[in-house]
């Protein structure tokens, strides 16, 4: 009955073997304690170009320069641009790519004034779906607490941020909220809301 | 303003306040919403639209720049201690042990050694602040968010939060403890309290308002992820995200 045949001994053999591959990739793959690390990394960054106090245009730059560096700008642009960018070219995609990290960095940008004299601690780590997910908390000067959550993924080929949660507020989310609106705007013309959020933010 | 727009919200509120007790009774389900409810955006724009040019006469920031920061601090403790008796009973509504306790505490002890609340002593005590509103007494009640609406001056709500601030308006436990002129303590620093944050988050407001192509979709957006998001922070339940890498 349950008599092992060649058969399945090869089958057992196979399943083993597929196994014994997914481990050796897990043992590869990023640790809680790796992303935690990346985004105190990201933090001290943030901090060493509030701490150097150059000037707001010259802050927003190197803002800029490390949004490149930690988040996954690719991905982040195609969520935000959502159903819209399905029938968009490769070269629009790039575009609005490019055009969506400076916009971000500026937009972002000038609120980490109000973080000169404050900290940015984390508190914890937790698995989920694409990677992981780092809760930390900015003591700002003259205001509660406020709760800034990072989701961060290997998926793109190396470890990097990909959405932000402000007490609550999704950053994808709600910029996915307002290229729509610029898009509405422009009767779905992706290369004028393009131009239009290199003006923006 | 449109004049059947305060009708409306009038009479689903009422409604709701009804519904609320019959929902508490039947232990219904909390349900977070994730999607956007607004039958009523027309006359909603109409009164955002009324709330920007309100916003925008608010001289930048310039009245928190005016008024001493200390003095700021006062008028919030005490706008947050006369809150307290009121966090108390909506806490006990809401089953919420240590609600109550935190907010029983901090009056008492911001009452009498915080000389009326002036300051807050509570707080040096380490005893960690606590709010709640009936809104959310509502949401814990099993009462549906309902739809989104714009409110003159407050700004956005939803009708469950139409139906706890009307409730809260009523039912502060104070009002029927003190009589005038004492009992309009509480809603003049309240008011004061709000004019005042409003006023330092100024730039923060009118980059949301001025910064953005659709203010009004983006405001709505920001409150209802701000509101669902303190109102789940009570359960403790994990948040399930999108994985825009499967998309």
């Amino acid at each position: 009955m349950m008599t092992p045949t060649p058969n399945n001994i090869s089958r057992r053999l196979f399943v083993g073997g597929v196994f014994s591959l997914g481990f050796a990739r897990s043992a590869m793959a990023v640790t809680q304690g790796d992303a935690t690390a990346f985004i105190q990394r990201l933090i001290k960054d943030i901090y060493q170009v509030i701490d150097s106090g150059g000037s707001e245009p010259a802050m927003i730059r190197q803002f800029e320069a490390l949004f490149g560096q930690y988040a996954d700008v690719q991905i982040m642009a195609q969520y935000a641009l959502g159903v819209d960018g399905r029938s968009a070219s490769p070269t629009q995609k790039a575009a609005f790519s490019d055009t969506f990290g400076s916009y971000i960095a500026q937009k972002y940008g000038k609120r980490f004034r109000q973080f000169i004299g404050g900290r940015i601690e984390v508190e914890g780590a937790r698995k989920i779906k694409p990677g992981f997910e780092i809760k930390t908390t900015a003591y700002l000067k003259g205001e509660n607490p406020i709760e800034v959550i990072f989701l961060v993924s290997d998926k793109s080929g190396e470890l990097q941020f990909f959405n932000m949660f402000l007490e609550g507020v999704n950053l994808l989310l709600t910029e996915r909220s307002e290229i729509g609106s610029m898009l509405d705007r422009r009767g779905g013309d992706l290369d004028a809301a393009t131009l239009d959020l290199k003006n923006a933010g | 303003m449109p004049s059947n727009f305060s009708k409306t919200i009038f009479r689903s509120v009422t409604g709701l306040v009804l519904a609320a007790g019959l929902a508490a009774c039947s232990g219904a389900a909390r349900v977070q919403p994730t999607g956007i409810n607004d039958p009523h955006e027309q006359s909603n724009r109409k009164v955002h639209n009324f709330n920007k040019k309100l916003a925008g006469s608010g001289n930048g920031g310039g009245l928190a720049k005016a008024v001493p920061i200390e003095f700021q601090t006062v008028i919030h403790n005490i706008s947050e201690n006369l809150s307290m008796p009121q966090v108390a009973v909506n806490s006990a509504l809401q089953g919420d042990v240590t609600g109550f306790t935190l907010a029983s505490t901090r009056f008492m002890v911001n009452s009498v050694l915080g000389i009326g609340g002036i300051i807050d002593a509570a707080s040096e005590f380490k005893v960690p602040e606590h709010d709640t509103d009936f809104g959310e007494t509502l949401y814990v009640w099993g009462v549906g968010e309902g739809p989104y609406y714009e409110l003159p001056v407050i700004g956005p709500s939803t009708r469950r939060d139409v139906a706890g601030r009307i409730v809260d308006l009523f039912t502060n436990p104070l009002s029927y403890k003190l009589e005038s002129p004492d009992s309009y303590v509480a809603p003049v620093t309240g008011f004061a309290d709000r004019v005042f944050k409003n006023s330092r988050r100024s730039e923060v407001i009118s980059d949301v308002l001025d910064g953005s192509t659709d203010s009004y979709a983006q405001a709505r957006l920001i409150y209802l992820q701000k509101r669902r998001y303190e109102l789940s922070q009570r359960t403790g339940a994990a948040a399930v995200y999108d994985d825009p890498y499967a998309q």
